[in-house]
């Protein structure tokens, strides 16, 4: 739904970035997302290839690695995945506590880019 | 063909709008202005609750409040015959508010005679969440007959929330939405998250949340 702004933030950081390695194309660039965002991958590209058009970005592939949800166990600290379909129930698979703390899936950040 | 190159970046996408939040909580802290933002999916009741929050707090907090909507005045208006200062921010099409539309709203506002804005962010539950407003605390208000699967839903907006209002207590009898499978939901995802039974219709816990606001207003002016 907010992919358009989001993509916008993107490119800007790839164009200043690109002017600092004098870059003339880029060819993909590698995100690093948590699943706890709404962003469809589809139509991040689509909404990134309508900005970047006539921009040295124009046609770069996003390279999107979706980092999970993982929660931390207070009592134990043991880390394990989040199952988003189901939130209550859930106790720590290692000691059986049921207080955690989020320490993933909020990401939102630019890798690196595959430029010339 | 050039050589392609591997270039490290390492930047947060939404670095530019966590900074201009920043500054704009740095700004609020000299004027003494708390800001809020409220958030919740369209027909929750948000401006039936900030009318009812504004009751409570007359006379104890001088207060404003920034409505956002896609296109239309309506809330503000709403607001305003409260005789609250309201101004109206026309998002344009836009399903969220960043901080630097907040601080060109907030120009409209002598700060230095207001405690607290509240901000109505754009009904959405999806969009709203991601964007830092430069607000320092942010609430979000669930309606009962919305269900208690929203935390499985959106799950980054009970995140982010600080307080959740579940509104519309009064329709709990008539509904299969389960208080103890909601609470556990949202403190999974969120264990500091304060929650709080309202009615905007009759006016239930709306004193208690009236109070938790105005200790956070006054720990962060004093």
């Amino acid at each position: 739904m907010h992919e358009l702004p989001v993509m916008q933030s993107i490119l800007n950081v790839i164009l200043k970035h690109a002017v600092l390695h004098r870059v003339k194309k880029v060819h993909a660039i590698g995100l690093s997302v948590g699943t706890l965002s709404d962003l469809e991958e589809e139509w991040m590209q689509k909404y990134f290839d309508h900005l970047s058009t006539g921009t040295v970005a124009e046609g770069a592939q996003l390279r999107i690695q979706w980092i999970p949800a993982m929660l931390s166990c207070d009592e134990c600290g043991n880390r394990f995945e989040l199952d988003k379909t189901r939130l209550d129930g859930i106790t720590c698979p290692s000691c059986g506590q049921k207080k955690f703390s989020l320490i993933s899936g909020r990401e939102y950040h630019i890798r690196d880019m595959e430029a010339e | 063909m050039a050589e392609i190159r591997l270039i490290e970046i390492k930047e947060e996408i939404l670095t530019d709008n966590r900074k201009e939040a920043d500054n704009l909580r740095a700004k609020l802290k000299k004027t003494g202005t708390f800001l809020l933002n409220l958030m919740s999916s369209p027909g929750a009741g948000k401006t039936t609750l900030i009318l009812k929050t504004i009751e409570q707090l007359r006379g104890r907090l001088r207060m404003g409040v920034l409505e956002a909507d896609i296109d239309s005045m309506v809330d503000a208006e709403k607001i305003a015959a409260s005789g609250i200062p309201a101004v109206q921010i026309r998002t344009g099409g836009f399903c969220h508010l960043d901080a630097s539309m907040v601080m060109k709203g907030l120009d409209a506002f002598d700060l230095k005679c207001l405690d607290l804005v509240i901000i109505e962010n754009v009904g959405n539950l999806v969009c709203p969440a991601e964007f830092d407003t430069g607000a320092v605390r942010n609430a979000m208000i669930l309606s009962v007959p919305e269900g208690d699967d929203k935390p499985l839903k959106y799950p980054l907006m009970f995140s982010v929330s600080h307080v959740v209002l579940v509104n519309k207590i009064d329709f709990l009898s008539l509904s299969d939405f389960d208080m103890d499978v909601f609470r556990e939901r949202v403190h999974t995802l969120n264990p500091a998250a304060a929650i709080m039974e309202t009615s905007g219709r009759t006016g239930q816990g709306v004193a208690a949340w009236a109070d938790w606001l105005e200790c956070e207003v006054k720990a962060f002016i004093a």
